[in-house]
């Protein structure tokens, strides 16, 4: 830059750059703390039903989810609408069901929260009830009964 | 250049931005803005199957009784009923006050049935279920208006008035026993 300036010639100032990485990992950052990383492994489809009286969940980490949809693949699992916990496909019942995942998951937590915790059903809206029915079931057999149904906020359109 | 330099030369933090930008574009396409909503429903705790179901006379007209079908038709009170009336009937069933003989007594005693059949889909069943939850969330809403001056939203979260609130109109959704058909 001096080296510039030492033959005389009167031009106009280069802009100062020097506050740009400030700006730029100020975004960064922000990006790092709003965002979520993307589950690597999403199994099935789930476009969530929109509706206008959602709540929104604070304590994210409180909250287990079961995604339940079509799968992506359907060449290779066919249409017919899975169950997916963590990043494999599961059942209703069994040493892979709903219980087996849910105790999973709880015996992760702390003691003090684990009746707080949240079963967040995620299912696609061309799901039938049927099968979110016996989810619903098992969970009551357990004995948790704290359950979120999945869905964008939005104004529902006919 | 290297003969010339003299002393610690300074480190070039022009390239700085780049990685910077580098970074948050990774973070931009890796993330997604995930916020957790959704419908918040407490679900019935399971009948144990050694005690018979207790006999809970409830008087019908308490009881709003609304089906969902495998069509994703609705019937409210037997009657088929579109999904954009919903909400203005259940609100109408829990504000009734005794007025009209076919709806509750109270909104203390007043109960919303939801039964739907396994092969309802998911997208309508929300719906529906948002539909009651708007249906007690506008009376409330009302309620603490016409009460406090205030919209529900605006009372003091767990204080006294939201509790008196939500004791007036307490959520009494019930989502039935599946029935095998």
């Amino acid at each position: 830059m001096s080296k510039f300036r030492k033959e005389g010639k009167k031009e106009s100032p280069a802009i100062n750059t020097s506050s740009l990485p400030d700006i730029v990992f100020m975004l960064l950052f922000f990006f790092m703390v709003a965002t979520k990383m993307r589950d690597p492994s999403v199994l099935v489809r789930t476009g969530v039903p929109v509706v206008s009286e959602t709540e929104k969940i604070v304590k994210k980490s409180w909250i287990n989810h079961i995604l339940v949809g079509p799968p992506i693949d359907v060449q290779k699992y066919g249409p017919t609408p899975k169950i997916q916990f963590d990043d494999k496909f599961g059942t209703i019942e069994g040493s892979n069901g709903v219980q087996a995942y849910i105790t999973l998951k709880k015996n992760e937590k702390p003691e003090g929260i684990r009746d707080y915790l949240t079963t967040a059903i995620k299912a696609d809206k061309t799901v039938k009830m049927g099968l979110i029915q016996d989810i619903k079931q098992e969970l009551r057999k357990m004995n948790s009964l704290k359950l979120l149904y999945s869905a964008s906020e939005g104004t529902v359109e006919e | 250049m290297g003969r010339k330099s003299r002393g610690i030369p300074e480190i070039n933090a022009g390239s700085m931005a780049d990685i910077a930008f580098l970074l948050l574009v990774f973070f931009l396409v890796t993330t997604t803005m995930d916020q957790q909503k959704g419908l918040r429903v407490q679900l019935p705790p399971y009948p144990d199957p050694n005690v018979p179901p207790p006999v809970v006379e409830q008087n019908d007209r308490n009881v709003l009784e609304v089906l969902v079908n495998s069509g994703d038709q609705l019937l409210v009170e037997r009657q088929p009923l579109r999904i954009e009336a919903l909400t203005e009937m259940t609100k109408k069933h829990i504000q009734n006050e005794g007025r009209d003989p076919n709806f509750a007594d109270s909104s203390q005693a007043a109960i919303v049935s939801l039964k739907n059949d396994r092969g309802t889909s998911v997208e309508r069943y929300v719906q529906v279920y948002n539909e009651l939850i708007r249906a007690y969330n506008e009376a409330r809403d009302e309620y603490s208006k016409k009460k406090y001056g205030r919209p529900y939203k605006d009372l003091i979260a767990k204080g006294e008035e939201q509790k008196a609130v939500k004791k007036k109109y307490p959520m009494k959704i019930s989502e039935a026993e599946p029935v095998e058909y």
